[in-house]
């Protein structure tokens, strides 16, 4: 692999010990596959950041590391923590998590990171453009980036990640080459999808058989429409890159007639692409749907216990603790909805819809926070369902419109889940347990 | 008596160093992340074929790692804390083991098939290079 003289330089540890490793990071990995060179990055996604997930073992090398005078050289965000950095105490977290949290987040900020501590750096300013290199972690992040935006980065690890940042450098290759763009699976979609969980279940189907190829979709009728009328379908397409990137390893995918590389028209199919038809989208929401808790490995929730679905209460339908919309991180106008379909009621489970912290003041001052609060509803920053101990705080079983978070939802937060529309979502929320579609009302057809 | 089975070959040098110790094998991945103790250096995944082993000082040799790339830093704890292996050898190396290996200054190789070496044999690692040798009466 070829070095720049500055990139020598740093190996060299003529720029401190901080650069010195990151560009043994950068490097090691560059050999692992195959890099003929560096490529320079504009910004970085970090992930690694949820004391949970990083326990003292991550804490210890991320304040290390800054003590080493590692600084960041590009536009560095950050993925969700394990809790709402403001409002953990409110929220029922715990007080020893919080300071470990809190302790990581410090690292982060001395090495110069953004601490934006969400999936959705495209929504708070750290938004590349077509063709731009970056080193972005978190697998939806990646997905919208490559896909959406059309820039190019693979999925990066944490340390790579901050590694990359460090030395404003990554390798060259996978993602950021023109030739491994190319679509190498066709996805005919043969069947109506509608609704942001319909779009989550054709994810879903679709990471599975595709693992890390590059699926191109024809059929998406509603996506283009929308996207003719002027609708911005970037919820869509965040919904959609999700849930492939959770069920398989998708990390770049084409749309026709609606994402840039596809819509610039170019080669963007691979004339040895393979060919897969979905037709019917239930086997996506029965994967998504898993009403028995087990604890996940290496949880505090010992093995067997609540190993039984929960009891149905009167009407026959499970309970539901939590509604948790917003994996990826909502966005405006999905808080809004949200806001439309409570229809000012009050909700007897809790509901979180998790966002970044920008989105929750643009929020505050278009006064949907206050009407989301009313219903007694929360809008939570700076973390999710996933990466935060949301067991400890008693919950046990979940509803969400997120194809993502229904399927790490038993494994990383030992819950129970139920998968369904945002309307449903609602509902659920207001209930306080989980209504099945009813086959003779049109309630739950809308476009949410 | 010890007998050499592969004497000095060479294999890919992921993170350079010296080591010596008692190879544990693992004909499955290994995920640091919630797979390894990193107090204790006990490896903790359910149905594991390592269960309830301690990879502390041994030659730790696996197929490639897998699962969260948060397992790097699980490595550098298990260093810090003194249970770390004392080589990491795989058949195909991917970045989170690599990544760990480097940040611990852990020494790693691959390229080695698992076949090629079995748990009890002693490996000295050298320059890139791995002498394995078995104790056979």
């Amino acid at each position: 692999m070829k070095l720049s003289k500055e990139e020598q330089a740093m190996l060299d540890g003529e720029l401190g010990v901080g650069a010195r490793r990151a560009m043994e990071i950068v490097t090691a990995l560059g050999r692992i596959y195959g890099a003929e060179k560096l490529v320079p990055v504009t910004s970085v996604q970090v992930a690694g950041v949820s004391y949970k997930n990083l326990g003292d073992a991550g804490l210890e090398f991320l304040t290390e590391w800054a003590d080493q005078d590692a600084h960041v050289r590009v536009q560095t965000t950050l993925n969700p923590a394990g809790m709402d950095l403001t409002r953990w105490r409110m929220l029922g977290f715990d007080e020893t998590f919080a300071q470990r949290q809190h302790a990581v987040i410090e690292a982060f900020a001395r090495m110069g990171v953004t601490t934006t501590c969400t999936c959705t750096p495209y929504l708070v300013g750290n938004r590349p453009r077509m063709g731009e290199h970056v080193a972005w972690a978190e697998s939806s992040a990646v997905s919208f980036a490559n896909s959406v935006l059309g820039a190019r980065t693979n999925r990066e690890g944490g340390p790579s990640a901050l590694a990359a940042a460090i030395t404003g450098r990554t390798a060259a290759y996978g993602l950021h080459l023109d030739q491994n763009r190319r679509a190498t699976l066709r996805v005919d979609v043969c069947c109506p999808v509608v609704s942001q969980a319909d779009i989550g279940a054709l994810g879903y189907i679709v990471g599975k058989a595709a693992q890390n190829r590059v699926p191109f979709f024809e059929g998406l009728e509603t996506l283009k429409a929308e996207r003719s009328a002027g609708v911005k379908v970037q919820d869509r397409l965040k919904a959609l890159g999700a849930a492939m990137a959770a069920s398989g390893a998708v990390a770049l995918y084409h749309v026709a007639g609606v994402t840039p590389e596809a819509v610039a028209g170019a080669d963007v199919l691979s004339p040895d692409a393979k060919c897969l038809v979905v037709d019917d989208l239930s086997p996506g929401y029965e994967a998504l749907t898993r009403p028995e808790i087990w604890p996940p490995p290496g949880s505090s929730g010992k093995q067997g216990e609540n190993s039984q679905p929960p009891r149905s209460q009167e009407g026959g339908y499970p309970p539901i603790d939590l509604v948790w919309i917003g994996c990826p991180h909502a966005s405006l106008s999905e808080i809004k909805r949200v806001v439309t379909l409570l229809a000012g009621r009050q909700v007897r489970a809790d509901l979180w819809i998790t966002v970044a912290q920008d989105v929750r003041e643009q929020a505050a001052q278009r006064g949907l926070l206050a009407a989301v609060e009313a219903s007694g509803a929360q809008v939570v920053t700076d973390t999710c369902v996933v990466v935060a101990p949301v067991r400890e705080l008693g919950f046990r079983s979940m509803a969400t419109s997120s194809a993502k978070g229904a399927h790490y939802g038993p494994s990383h937060a030992g819950l129970a889940v139920h998968y369904g529309t945002l309307a449903q979502c609602v509902e659920a929320a207001v209930a306080g347990q989980w209504i099945e579609k009813s086959e003779n009302s049109n309630q739950y057809l809308t476009l949410v | 008596m010890l007998f050499p089975i592969n004497d000095g070959a060479l294999f890919n040098s992921i993170k350079t160093g010296q080591a010596e110790g008692e190879a544990l094998v693992s004909p499955e991945p290994i995920s640091f992340f919630g797979g390894v103790d990193p107090e204790t250096g006990v490896v903790i995944e359910m149905g594991h074929p390592l269960e309830g082993e301690c990879v502390a000082g041994r030659v730790l040799v696996f197929p490639t790692g897998k699962g969260s790339t948060v397992g790097s830093y699980v490595l550098y704890r298990m260093k810090k804390q003194g249970v770390a292996p004392a080589a990491i050898i795989n058949t195909e190396s991917e970045p989170i083991v690599a990544v760990g290996a480097i940040i611990s200054d852990i020494p790693m190789l691959d390229g080695m098939e698992i076949e090629q070496i079995a748990t009890g044999d002693w490996v000295e690692i050298r320059d890139g290079t791995a002498s394995i040798r078995r104790f056979e009466k």
